[in-house]
């Protein structure tokens, strides 16, 4: 088996080797350690994408706006930077949909990532494969294949509220099963168990 | 009375660096005393009469056992090398996380001889090998088949008997990856596995040469003395892949230098020094003085850097005698304001290494402090400024910003990886090919460069939007935010110049390791020596603390 760390070192490495630059690889290796380490395909689908990978050959976007789509296809790299990098400000449209993005599992660690700086869950849908990224924690999906994934169609990326995903109902009744461990209070017990005097006023 | 901790712009100079000394916050002095207590024992030792074979020896406590996993194999002279591009070796060592079956060390037999080219998996957590020091191994083998104890003075000209040339953690080759093991208590310090490793292959040159003698002449041959044992270390051969290392870990790096600075700030503020505690550290540096005399060294270098610090020491001495006594108050701080005065910085530092030694209570909290989670800095904060990257650059990189790469001599030299050993070297770039393919180690000339990209850009322009137009310099953008959080997390000095000695880079990191006998063999490789005056893995429970100033 490969170690974690020898997988960011030859990808850093090779993402180097196809043109980018230092600081972009060092990005690339973290993210396909992650992406390995929550058991998805990121060795293969990097593989693949660096075989035909050329730099006028994808796209970038410099502005998300709601909707985007490019002539071609997005880089999931270039792309997933842009993304990274404004994620703050993104943040505020709450759902954006990209077009056309090519190996978009590679794209999908950004989002994590983006996921953890802003501080919110992010739902991800890969035309039909769904992604909760939970602040770069963890990954809930219903996503199982090692497979490389070519290409995407669609990509819808939601900001989500920090709420809670249980009703008022469920957190009362645990608060009153949690109260069981606590001593009814009688006026003889505060007399002699509450320390300070019983006058907030003295 | 508060005094500050020194400057980085000071500290994280090559030379300065390149003149540290091990000290109570070494990695091998910590591990030491963290496996003071845990059970020692020789679990296999499967050696023929020539010495060649298997080996197992551990550390356990409670449910959790270490061990070290020898294979001592033939090797003809001519294929000896210390050369990290060697392909054989005297000895090769793994460590084996638990207590290894008979399946696992047939598998490993297969491969930690083989190192680089061989495989491990996560249950191995650090791997090496060592050649014999033959002038040594071989007098001694000699010596002891004949019934007779070796010279002390013949050995103490080397040191040890046996010399490793790499040792190997954290993933590389298949080991166990840092994060499986780093919530562990017991190694919750930097390299202490490393430690572990070479410490225990400490014992195993001493049985194996203890072997070789009793079965070349089993009637006459007697055992290494004990306080031989003691005052034999292990070797160390150490190239230039140490230096990118601290390039490219600039957290772990300052959280090193930080404890240690730490640490001088406190020792610097006790008003009152206790009798007992001065009498430690005179006791120490008095020692010195006869330790560092038994330095051996062919290179000019080293011999004048040794001579400064002897010379230093004296210097020390004398002013200790004239004008320091007992009723004095904050006499740590007035020697070391004296000695950044009065010494070079080989007995700044070396003075500030001793000063330790009296004070458990201030080292002991630092040393679960000098690991580091690298990850958590990774992130650049996008949504900060143009501006606030301008100041943390004009504050943290003020010499660096002076230095004019314009001219080639501060532009000289680059570093870049071999193709056939995936070895870091350093290259000259007006002379050698490769420069188009050099590594990200050219800090200071990169910052200058972000410098002047940003100088024109305006002040409420966000870090987001800049990389999406200069992914180029993004590496070094990190750094930058990096610095402001962890001031001492980058050399200040120009790592391309001319002027360049890489071995002050890797003498930095060896005093953290705790290595002594600095012997540089060239500008870029040195050999070391640790564990040297070390007590014995059957000594541990207890043992003198100060052994280093024997």
């Amino acid at each position: 088996m490969r170690s974690y760390s020898e997988i960011d070192t030859i990808i850093k490495r090779s993402t180097k080797a196809k043109g980018f630059s230092w600081g972009v690889a060092e990005e690339i290796g973290k993210n396909i350690r992650q992406l390995e380490l929550f058991g998805l395909p990121g060795v293969k689908n990097i593989n693949q994408y660096f075989k035909i990978f050329s730099d006028d050959k994808f796209e970038n976007c410099q502005s998300f706006k709601k909707n985007n789509k490019p002539q071609n296809y997005y880089c999931p790299i270039k792309l997933g930077l842009s993304f990274f990098d404004q994620s703050i400000s993104i943040q505020e449209l709450i759902d954006v949909e990209i077009e056309k993005v090519a190996y978009p599992l590679i794209f999908l660690p950004f989002i994590s990532r983006s996921s953890e700086i802003t501080g919110k869950r992010i739902f991800l849908k890969i035309d039909k494969k769904e992604f909760l990224l939970n602040f770069n924690l963890s990954i809930y999906s219903n996503y199982l294949s090692s497979e490389v994934v070519e290409k995407a169609d669609v990509i819808k990326i939601q900001f989500l509220e920090n709420k809670n995903n249980f009703s008022e109902d469920d957190w009362k009744e645990l608060t009153n099963l949690s109260e069981n461990i606590f001593v009814e209070e009688t006026e003889e017990l505060k007399q002699k168990t509450a320390g300070a005097g019983l006058s907030d006023n003295d | 009375m508060q005094v500050s901790l020194r400057e980085p712009k000071i500290v994280m100079k090559l030379s300065r660096l390149g003149s540290f000394h091990q000290s109570k916050l070494s990695f091998l002095r910590s591990f030491l005393n963290e496996f003071k207590d845990w059970k020692y024992n020789k679990d296999l030792f499967d050696l023929n009469d020539r010495g060649y074979g298997v080996a197992v020896y551990s550390f356990s406590k409670d449910k959790k056992t270490y061990s070290l996993v020898c294979f001592a194999n033939e090797l003809k002279d001519e294929d000896r090398s210390d050369r990290v591009i060697a392909t054989k070796w005297d000895a090769a060592f793994t460590l084996y996380d638990g207590i290894p079956s008979k399946l696992d060390i047939d598998r490993l037999s297969q491969n930690v001889p083989k190192q680089e080219v061989g495989r491990l998996s996560y249950k191995e957590l650090t791997l090496s090998r060592a050649n014999r020091s033959v002038r040594a191994f071989n007098y001694v083998v000699e010596c002891l088949s004949n019934g007779k104890q070796p010279d002390t003075k013949v050995l103490s000209k080397v040191g040890y008997l046996y010399r490793t040339t790499a040792v190997y953690g954290s993933g590389k080759f298949g080991l166990a990856d840092r994060f499986r093991i780093k919530n562990r208590d017991e190694i919750n310090g930097p390299f202490r596995l490393e430690m572990m490793l070479v410490y225990l292959v400490r014992q195993f040159t001493f049985d194996q040469v203890n072997h070789i003698a009793k079965n070349k002449n089993p009637k006459d041959a007697v055992e290494l003395d004990l306080d031989i044992c003691r005052n034999l270390g292990i070797g160390n051969s150490t190239g230039l892949g140490m230096a990118p290392f601290i390039v490219n870990h600039p957290t772990l790096l300052n959280n090193w230098i930080l404890s240690r600075e730490i640490a001088l700030k406190k020792i610097r503020e006790i008003e009152k020094v206790s009798e007992e505690e001065f009498k430690i550290f005179y006791k120490c540096l008095t020692k010195s003085l006869k330790n560092i005399s038994t330095w051996n060294t062919d290179s000019e270098y080293q011999k004048k850097k040794i001579e400064n610090l002897i010379n230093d020491l004296q210097k020390l001495i004398n002013y200790l005698k004239d004008n320091i006594s007992k009723s004095n108050l904050y006499i740590f701080d007035k020697l070391y304001n004296w000695a950044e005065e009065n010494l070079t910085e080989e007995g700044i530092e070396y003075l500030v290494s001793i000063m330790m030694e009296p004070y458990n209570k201030i080292t002991d909290p630092l040393i679960s402090q000098m690991s580091s989670d690298e990850d958590s800095s990774f992130n650049i904060p996008v949504d900060r400024t143009i501006n606030d990257l301008r100041e943390i650059i004009e504050h943290n990189y003020s010499d660096i910003l002076k230095i004019d790469f314009s001219k080639n001599e501060n532009n000289k030299k680059f570093w870049f990886i071999s193709k056939n050993k995936e070895e870091p070297r350093i290259g000259d770039r007006f002379e050698d090919r490769g420069s188009e393919l050099e590594q990200p180690t050219a800090i200071a000339r990169d910052i200058k460069k972000l410098y002047e990209t940003i100088f024109t850009l305006k002040n409420s322009l966000k870090i987001g939007s800049f990389l999406g137009q200069s992914n180029d310099l993004r590496h070094i953008v990190r750094r930058v935010f990096i610095t402001e959080k962890y001031p001492y997390s980058e050399i200040q000095d120009n790592t391309i110049g001319s002027k360049l000695i890489p071995i002050d880079m890797l003498r930095l990191k060896l005093s953290f390791f705790g290595a002594v006998n600095f012997d540089p063999r060239s500008d870029k490789w040195l050999r070391i020596c640790m564990f040297q005056g070390a007590p014995l893995p059957n000594e541990l429970n207890s043992f003198n603390q100060y052994w280093i100033y024997k």
